[in-house]
């Protein structure tokens, strides 16, 4: 069966092989992909958009479209991996209600069963994960400066997507794996403590509204879906700036719906659904 | 542009990672060489000037897959269950 398998795999390789011959070489310009629509983009898109990257006008205004649905795409991702791996409170094995508490000065750890409730001085105790490793002091203090940088960067990705590579997609993934790195370096209940379940939960839905709340904007104010040029009533410096701005909230929805999701897909993954602890 | 030694040498890195993780037996290492894998694709994008889309395998490919792969052999243990 393997012999077989690789016979096939090669074979089909090969066909593939022959058939790339056929491609125009890479740069060529009379190839079909630059004879068309291209140069159109390339010659247009500033005087149409404003926006120096095309790849970007291309992306979010003329392939709105496409977006729009890549956007809902990985929405959907997320609430497979919700309906998949969540596991509901009242249904949680009575093994994750065990606690763990470590005392600070001592070292001694405690086992707490059952979900009981116990007071403890809580400056004096931790609660630590079921397979805990001590905290490495350098990448503790490496990543909790790190991260407001990180988040800065992925601010600054969405924001400058109009001039130089990026976008809310880009953006988006930096925010959410900074917000993972907190949950990697640390544990995930400080993770969820800066962005919780229903935060994370909420962004990925509330990024997809805003990209087709635009659109749904545009068609109110008499022009197709998600034409930016009717944001001109509602927005300052004329049709052609309003195609830029418009691209940029767009681009905001992204980067709200990818960061949602990415955290989101990772604490159920991490945590098996159980949200108490994980890697 | 295209300097064709090192087009040759992260298309060599992009077989050896690609092969390499799916003969390793260890998943974590699998996982590893995947990102790996990844970058080496986001070096070769780059290569061929779509910025953008090297921009999107880093930070997709080669950032947050692979620690969604890390989480997953994370709770995956030496014999099965069943």
């Amino acid at each position: 069966m393997k012999i077989l398998g690789l016979i096939i795999v090669v074979l089909v390789g090969a066909v593939l092989e022959y058939a790339t011959i056929d491609f125009p070489p890479l740069g060529d310009p009379a190839s079909p992909a630059s004879t068309h629509v291209s140069p159109r983009y390339i010659e247009k898109s500033i005087e149409e958009t404003a926006v120096p990257n095309v790849v970007t006008s291309v992306l979010a205004d003329y392939r709105g479209f496409d977006t729009m649905f890549e956007t809902t795409v990985i929405f959907s991702a997320g609430v497979a991996c919700f309906l998949l791996l969540r596991v509901p409170p009242s249904r949680r094995p009575q093994r994750a209600s065990e606690r763990q508490y470590r005392h600070r000065l001592t070292g001694l750890t405690f086992r707490i069963k059952g979900g009981a409730e116990v007071s403890l001085p809580l400056h004096e105790f931790e609660r630590v994960d079921s397979i805990w490793t001590p905290y490495d002091f350098i990448i503790e203090k490496v990543c909790r400066y790190l991260i407001p940088f990180i988040q800065l960067f992925g601010l600054y990705v969405i924001a400058h997507g109009h001039h130089s590579p990026g976008g809310g997609f880009q953006g988006g993934v930096i925010l959410g794996a900074s917000i993972i790195l907190l949950s990697v370096s640390h544990n995930l209940r400080i993770a969820l403590k800066r962005m919780g379940e229903r935060t994370s939960a909420l962004f990925s839905p509330v990024g997809v509204f805003i990209y087709a709340g635009t659109g749904a904007l545009c068609l109110i104010l008499g022009y197709n879906f998600l034409d930016y040029q009717a944001l001109a009533a509602l927005l300052p410096g004329g049709p052609i700036m309003a195609r830029s701005h418009g691209i940029f909230i767009v681009e905001v929805g992204v980067g709200m719906a990818v960061m949602g999701t990415m955290v989101w897909i990772f604490k159920n993954l991490a945590s098996l659904g159980r949200y108490d602890e994980g890697l | 542009m295209m300097i064709w030694q090192l087009d040759l040498l992260i298309l060599m890195l992009v077989v050896i990672c690609g092969i390499g993780a799916l003969m390793i037996r260890d998943l974590l290492g699998a996982a590893i060489l995947f990102g790996a894998y990844s970058f080496m694709m986001c070096l070769l994008w780059a290569i061929m000037g779509a910025v953008d889309v090297a921009f999107t395998e880093a930070s997709v490919g080669a950032g947050v897959s692979t620690v969604f792969f890390i989480a997953a052999v994370y709770h995956t243990t030496r014999r099965t269950k069943d």
